[in-house]
């Protein structure tokens, strides 16, 4: 019963969704108000007819409703209560439920925080979203139901695979797709901005806390992703470059672009055409890679179980969705007027470098993840793109990323006097020489490339701040000043400090990470130890255990430093045996500065186990940094000039991010 | 006005230029250097590739092939398609799933002895894989009972 | 006009991309397979005990080449895709009375003997292999099916299970193939 209720939710969710993608676009046409606000209501009951669908299958995995085939198939009755509300996104049907129910999401907070928007612009934008609801609900219907039940019903479930029972990833996939399904509102305000023929600043002021929203949840669901690969793999490793990583990552990329170029948009009208350009290729990213994630383009570790029928239905909305919006920008972006000028070195200048790069960024992602695709095409030659590929091209295009990324926020808008700039960065100059000099005293060797770019990394995080100084006043006025400066200071501009200097830190990190990471693999009985990087590892033995779903051998080691203890750490061996799967539990200390990270192989059957154990220098500090960028971008989004549903209000403020810096 | 609009366009495009050529440069040197290429060991044989090249071995483990050494950590398996079989040596954690007579992949170097040296060991997948067809074929025929082996 | 052009060029890029997306999801292109070593190939020598507790033979290379069109189908009781194809397999070799003979892959013969004794048990010979034959067989997990000629030599062999339309569209055609 709740089964078919929750299907009968979904297709009235169609009904409302076809409603709302035709009429009021076709009120904002003709100008008739009536016809275009049906586009609220509409995008408020899609929202409750889709959030009803998902509670009933959240139900029917709490209750372990086995004669539904998706949780017959995801869940089991013996998991823990908190896999089996999270079983309900891991698994193809259930996840796209909850991409829909995101989607529709988005689309009732414009509904019902964008009172002050004109009446065509909100028409059509809703008009857009219930578009892109349309066809991904009619994908969910015809290819991936979640709600078919079967029968006989199966006396328990296959279970949900153990990999993915892990809280890390639980929250991974709602956090990505609201990155990715954020993005949606982006493209559609670039859509009805294209077929209204006008983009103006307001338009960017509405743009900019949507795409800010779905940077900062792609950011924590890549940061949470990575950290589930980092300590669940067991392989020591957190970004592989896998095509699954790459996938979420470009959306990443072009996003930060947009949220940069949305900003030149807003207060110097200009880069009006790239940016929507960029708008419409951040969200076709995202969707692109929901394609490559569920179609078996490419193979990757952790893919959906895939069906090429499938693809070809995604393959299609794609076509559709992004081969016409990119047809509607080639005939209507002619139409938007060109904006306001500025001088090559000026914070607008600073911006067109960060977009180029990390556009360029992009597309060397894009082709590395797709090239495989099209050599197979081209002469039947199977390869595989890996690291090495990726290290030896987006790193040394974020380099001069990262230089410039300093010099920005400290350019005065319109134009900018480099020398003056450079002036102010004295002390960031400083900071990275300070960096280089600790690492190479550090580190025995001589190790030349990784002091410089630790020096990058610090001279980022010094100009940050130096900027952040300069705007209160820091030490140049009594502190008391300096703290109401820093009160009355817009919050987007602690944002991007924060975000900057986050960024910073986690590149740091993952310096550390690429450049000193040491692993040892040893074959050790119990009593005897191993050293790693100054600390002593002592085996103390295996014991087997049994979970709530699972058998586990787990390892005990002390961990001591020059006699003192450290840390116990309890790697572990699972069996699960529903699945018949093993996996491998990795346990993790962390000291600040770096990871002690072990992990239980086989026994050798003669009393032996094969032991590995990673030394990870600065590894937290990756994830630390991404915390920091969220923060940033929360921050941010908490300024009420950003704030939903006040732009009109903020306007009447006089604009401190505005004014020209002094240099 | 109309000069400085077209001057700004100007700057704009040799910055672009500047950096997506500088992008295309570098992919084109890393393509040719940094490809792992899909081999079986027949392929292997019959056409030994430069040691520096990187390949990806797959085949299926052949049974009774595997040997750890004393040291418990170097592990030596074959890998075959049946045709010709390769000697594979590594050293570290065998995946998970790594079993006799399972699809293996194995991501190194030939060596100059004819060996093959693995930086990486990845198991094809798990003996109770489940394609989707399956489920359909399970609605289709409504036999979708579960085995003793599952319910346990 | 060459700003038209410039317009137009976010959606060439595109349609460039997405004709290799086409390509690429064609249904025969599988970027998991390892190609099949075994086709042409006559079976390999192998000589496999009955299951205990079940009264089909075992299955020997000596019984494959006897003149006849036969089909192999190595199974197992725990695998849960075999489950899903047997109905199509005991349909198949009863309407077209070509032999079907079994390999029980690494099984409990209790296990396997339930397992036939629930679902019906269509073959003539059958098998029991703890993991040896597969591997000269080239299979890479369970259930696999292989059609050979009246020779002995392998002309068809499919990975995973013989489901849906796959009967329809390549074992009924081959098998007309090699039965005029």
């Amino acid at each position: 019963m709740i089964a078919e209720l929750g299907h009968f939710a979904l297709i009235l969710a169609l009904l409302t969704a076809l409603v709302q993608g035709s009429l009021p676009m076709i009120g904002a046409a003709r100008g008739d108000a009536a016809w275009m606000a049906l586009a609220r209501p509409a995008a408020v009951l899609q929202l409750v007819l889709v959030a009803l669908a998902f509670a009933a299958l959240t139900y029917l995995y709490v209750v372990s409703d086995f004669t539904v085939i998706n949780v017959a198939e995801n869940s089991h009755s013996a998991k823990p209560m908190l896999y089996k509300v999270t079983g309900v996104w891991g698994n193809h049907e259930g996840s796209m439920l909850l991409w829909i129910l995101i989607l529709a999401l988005f689309g009732s907070m414009v509904a019902l925080f964008g009172a002050n928007l004109p009446p065509s612009l909100r028409a059509r934008v809703l008009g857009v979203q219930a578009w892109i609801g349309i066809g991904f609900l009619l994908f969910t219907l015809l290819t991936s139901n979640p709600f078919l039940r079967v029968f006989p019903a199966p006396a328990d479930g296959r279970d949900l695979n153990p990999l993915l029972q892990d809280p890390g990833l639980a929250f991974h996939p709602p956090m990505l797709y609201a990155g990715y399904v954020g993005f949606s509102m982006a493209f559609s305000f670039a859509i009805a901005a294209l077929i209204e023929g006008k983009l103006d600043a307001a338009w960017a002021r509405w743009v900019r806390p949507w795409t800010l929203l779905a940077w900062v949840f792609l950011t924590g669901g890549i940061a949470l992703g990575s950290w589930w690969a980092y300590y669940e793999l067991g392989w020591g490793g957190w970004w592989f470059w896998d095509p699954v990583e790459n996938v979420s990552f470009m959306p990443w990329l072009l996003g930060t672009a947009l949220l940069h170029s949305a900003i030149v948009v807003e207060k110097r009208d200009a880069l009006k055409v790239w940016t929507v350009l960029l708008a419409i290729l951040t969200f076709s990213l995202s969707l692109i890679g929901t394609f490559i994630v569920r179609s078996g383009l490419l193979t990757s570790v952790h893919a959906f179980a895939t069906d090429p029928e499938r693809g070809l239905f995604i393959l299609i909305l794609l076509l559709i969705t992004i081969g016409g919006s990119l047809l509607l920008f080639a005939l209507r972006a002619p139409v938007l007027k060109p904006g306001g000028l500025f001088a090559p070195i000026s914070r607008e200048g600073g911006m067109v470098i960060n977009n180029l790069f990390l556009a360029a960024a992009c597309a060397t992602v894009l082709l590395g993840t797709l090239y495989p695709l099209f050599l197979e095409a081209v002469d039947g030659s199977k390869v595989s793109v890996g690291p090495p590929f990726f290290n030896a091209t987006f790193v040394p295009l974020m380099v001069p990323l990262i230089f410039f990324m300093a010099l920005g926020p400290l350019m005065p808008w319109k134009r900018a006097d480099l020398a003056g700039v450079f002036a102010r960065l004295k002390l960031a100059a400083l900071g990275a020489l300070a960096a280089a000099g600790l690492t190479l005293y550090l580190r025995e060797g001589w190790p030349v490339l990784p002091a410089a770019a630790m020096g990058l990394a610090a001279w980022l995080f010094v100009a940050s701040l130096v900027e952040w100084g300069g705007r209160i006043k820091l030490f140049r006025a009594p502190l008391s000043d300096s703290w109401r400066r820093a009160r009355s200071l817009p919050r987007a501009a602690h944002g991007m400090t924060l975000a900057h200097a986050g960024m910073a830190i986690a590149v740091a990190g993952m310096i550390g990470a690429s450049v000193w990471n040491l692993e040892e693999v040893r074959n050790l009985r119990p009593g005897e130890s191993m050293q790693v990087a100054g600390y002593d590892y002592r085996f103390d033995g295996v014991e087997q255990i049994e979970g709530p779903n699972y058998l586990a051998d787990r390892a005990r080691f002390t961990v001591t430093r020059e006699g003192r203890p450290v840390a116990v750490l309890t790697p572990e061996k699972r069996l699960y045996p529903v699945q018949n799967m093993p996996t491998t539990e990795a346990a993790i200390h962390t000291t600040g500065v770096s990871d002690l990270y072990a992990v239980i192989g086989d026994s050798d059957g003669r009393g032996g186990w094969t032991v590995r154990i990673f030394h990870e220098p600065l590894v937290p500090w990756i994830w630390l940094g991404c915390l920091v960028m969220v923060l940033g971008g929360l921050v941010s989004l908490s300024d009420r000039r950003l704030r939903i549903g006040a732009p009109k209000r903020a306007k009447a403020r006089p604009d401190a991010a505005q004014e020209p810096i002094p240099a | 006005m109309s000069l400085t609009r077209k001057r700004r366009r100007l700057y704009i495009v040799l910055a672009a230029l500047l950096v997506f050529g500088g992008a295309t440069a570098l992919v084109l040197t890393a393509l040719d250097e940094n490809l792992d290429h899909f081999r079986s060991p027949k392929d292997l044989i019959a056409e030994p590739p430069a040691p520096e090249r990187g390949i990806r071995l797959g085949g299926l483990v052949e049974e009774g092939s595997v040997e750890r050494s004393a040291d418990g950590l170097t592990v030596n398996f074959r890998v075959t398609d049946l045709t010709e079989s390769v000697s594979v040596t590594y050293v570290g954690i065998l995946p998970d799933l790594f079993r006799e007579g399972q699809g293996v992949i194995t991501l190194g170097n030939m060596r100059a002895d004819g060996t093959f040296a693995a930086r990486e060991v990845l198991a094809k997948h798990d003996e109770n894989y489940m394609p989707r067809e399956v489920v359909d074929a399970l609605k289709a025929s409504g036999n979708w009972r579960h085995g003793e082996e599952l319910s346990q | 006009m060459t700003q038209r052009l410039f317009f137009l060029l976010p959606l060439l890029i595109f349609a460039v991309l997405a004709g290799y997306f086409l390509w690429g999801l064609s249904p025969d292109r599988d970027p998991q397979a390892l190609p099949s070593a075994m086709i042409d190939r006559p079976t390999p020598e192998f000589d496999l005990p009955p299951v205990p507790g079940l009264p089909q033979p075992g299955l020997a290379s000596a019984d494959l080449a006897q003149g006849e069109v036969v089909m192999v189908n190595f199974f197992a009781s725990w695998c849960v895709p075999c489950r899903a194809e047997h109905p199509y397999l005991t349909e198949l070799a009863e309407r077209s009375g070509v032999p079907l003979y079994g390999i029980n892959h690494r099984d409990k013969p209790e296990a396997a003997v339930a397992w036939l004794e629930e679902l019906g048990n269509p073959y003539r010979r059958i098998g029991a292999d703890s993991g040896r034959g597969a591997v000269e067989w080239g299979v890479s997990g369970v259930p696999e099916t292989f059609i050979l000629d009246g020779e002995g030599r392998i002309r068809y062999h499919h990975r995973g299970p013989l489901v849906g339309d796959l009967i329809e569209k390549e074992v009924e055609p081959m098998l007309r193939a090699l039965r005029p």
